[in-house]
């Protein structure tokens, strides 16, 4: 693709200390709408961040331009649809600093990622009796999937808690850490908290028992740098919809000796070997993990959005949250009977609160007519909302296109609520 | 556009905050647990039934404005009547609840104040739980949920 060389270029340039939100918001073309007659106040970021148009413009030149299935034929679309698809793999490499492309593989969302590893790697190490640790903030597709490889085996999952601030309580994780504890899974950032996990510290305890681990990077991804290597970590998800991609591509970095250890998990390996003279291809990482035709689209989408996130800069975007996450915090604790779920000493970005005699539910509704979009309910984690003892929360969520006008009027929906409710 | 007001009527704010036969209800003859997994809004609906007439009716749980206040008012309509005609307002109810907004409803008295969900799509399913939950406790199943 043309396209991309011109994206290269651009990432070169020094990222600005201070991020420029204007120009920011002009990138996202959805951010000028209205909703119910108001500007858009989009907070629900933590559940889909919006798309800057250079994603939408790359999505549309690759159908428009290169369609094409990849590592098939040898007509010029189709090596033009595996150059920029396996670019967006190179690109996702330097985004998380992999060693190598074979450790990427492209997944459906963080979802499919751990259920990959769940399925491949834990299930057939999985005797009675062991053990997958994880903590009392995951999101239910960080749970789930464990129970399930767990029930067919006899082993059981163990959680590390929690305390009132919604910090992980790191000594009670060492402690559960056994030499029956085949895999320790654990976010980076809590989707219903906030909270930013010390995951050098969990993977440094755990590996100095032997145990691998496994991140959850969904939520951290698209507000702080990860670099896997430095992490040292086994296995990490992400997601492409939260790294302002599109929906339906994630990714799944795995160490290569892992990866290669693993069996397949889609059952792409009986369809790849009908192939014959593609076969030492296919059977190479990371494509035994990638059967059938793949979300090309979706990889030449999230290639843009990284380019973008990393021509604005981590620095800049993590400054600008930093500051609005402080503006919200306030206004959201002069808010009479409003109280903060989530108030751990390293948090970004999440707001969750709770509202004397107000059901989340209604007070979503209230707001959503002012334009401010948030999100109500249990935020895929119920028992994060058992721990707190709330049936569920409200939660503004931020991006890097988010400002201060915006929290205000966040603040002035939620005075509206307590209005209604008085 | 629709009004807040339409959704959030007196009536409902009022249910709300004081809502009527919310205990347990001791030698109840029927009851059957309500879950709406999109918010997390859970109800227990109890009946006492004296041959086919509803003759105590209550309910416990926690939920948000809408589906407390319609359970309270729906509790509130069910005294007295038959199990044919708790059967007959569920129906009736629920053509309310989802008739679109441009079309007339029928006069529902109390009940009526809830039509305000139709503005509201989303928020049908808030009204429409303890209703479920009553048809689920008359079919004696123990469990209903939303989805």
């Amino acid at each position: 693709m043309e396209r991309s060389e011109q994206r290269s270029a651009s990432v070169v340039e020094a990222p600005s200390a201070k991020l420029d939100v204007a120009r920011i918001r002009a990138d996202f073309p959805i951010l000028a709408r209205t909703v119910n007659g108001k500007p858009l106040v989009y907070l629900d970021n933590a559940a889909t961040s919006q798309k800057p148009r250079v994603v939408l413009d790359a999505i549309a030149s690759y159908y428009t331009g290169i369609n094409a299935n990849v590592h098939r034929g040898v007509h010029e679309l189709s090596g033009r649809a595996t150059d920029a698809y396996e670019g967006a793999r190179e690109r996702i490499r330097r985004f998380f600093n992999a060693r190598s492309v074979r450790e990427i593989v492209y997944t459906r969302n963080a979802t499919e990622g751990i259920n990959l590893v769940a399925y491949s790697f834990v299930r057939p190490r999985l005797r009675t009796d062991d053990e997958v640790l994880i903590t009392a903030m995951e999101h239910h597709s960080n749970i789930v999937p464990w129970q399930i490889v767990a029930e067919g085996t006899g082993a059981k999952v163990k959680v590390a808690p929690v305390d009132d601030r919604g910090e992980l309580q790191l000594d009670a994780f060492e402690r559960l850490l056994t030499p029956r504890t085949k895999i320790a899974a654990v976010t980076h950032m809590s989707n219903a908290l906030g909270t930013i996990t010390p995951v050098a510290e969990i993977v440094r305890m755990a590996h100095a028992r032997g145990v691998p681990v496994l991140i959850d990077a969904s939520q951290a991804a698209y507000h702080m740098r990860i670099d896997v290597q430095g992490l040292d970590c086994d296995f990490l998800v992400a997601t492409g919809h939260k790294l302002y991609g599109p929906t339906g591509i994630g990714i799944l970095y795995g160490k290569e000796a892992r990866l290669d250890a693993m069996p397949p998990f889609m059952g792409g390996g009986d369809m790849i070997s009908s192939v014959t003279f593609e076969r030492s291809t296919w059977n190479e990482l990371p494509y035994k993990f990638e059967a059938g035709t793949p979300h090309i689209a979706g990889a030449i989408g999230l290639h843009a959005a990284l380019d973008y996130i990393e021509t604005v800069g981590f620095e800049a975007i993590g400054a600008h949250e930093r500051e609005l996450l402080g503006y919200g915090t306030e206004i959201i604790e002069s808010i009479e009977g409003v109280r903060l779920i989530g108030t751990a000493r390293n948090k970004a970005s999440i707001l969750s609160f709770v509202m004397d005699g107000v059901h989340p539910h209604d007070i979503g509704t209230i707001v959503d007519r002012e334009g401010v979009a948030i999100r109500t309910g249990h935020h895929c984690a119920q028992p994060v909302m058992e721990r707190f003892g709330v049936p569920a929360t409200a939660r503004a969520s931020l991006a890097m296109y988010n400002t201060r006008e915006e929290l205000d009027a966040l603040g002035r929906a939620l005075r509206k609520v307590r209005e209604v409710f008085a | 556009m629709s009004d807040l007001s339409d959704l959030y009527q007196e009536v409902i704010l009022d249910h709300n905050r004081r809502p009527r036969n919310f205990h347990a209800l001791e030698g109840a003859s029927h009851s059957a647990e309500g879950y709406n997994p999109l918010c997390g809004d859970r109800l227990t609906l109890y009946l006492k039934l004296n041959g086919d007439t509803i003759e105590e009716v209550s309910f416990e749980g926690a939920g948000c404005a809408i589906s407390k206040a319609s359970a309270s008012m729906m509790t509130d309509a069910l005294k007295g009547r038959s199990v044919g005609e708790a059967s007959a307002l569920f129906d009736r109810f629920h053509r309310m609840v989802t008739t679109p907004p441009s079309e007339p409803v029928e006069d529902l008295g109390k009940l009526s104040a809830l039509a305000g969900v139709r503005e509201f799509p989303v928020r049908v399913k808030c009204a429409s739980l303890a209703w479920h939950t009553l048809r689920a406790a008359l079919n004696r199943e123990r469990r209903t949920s939303t989805e």
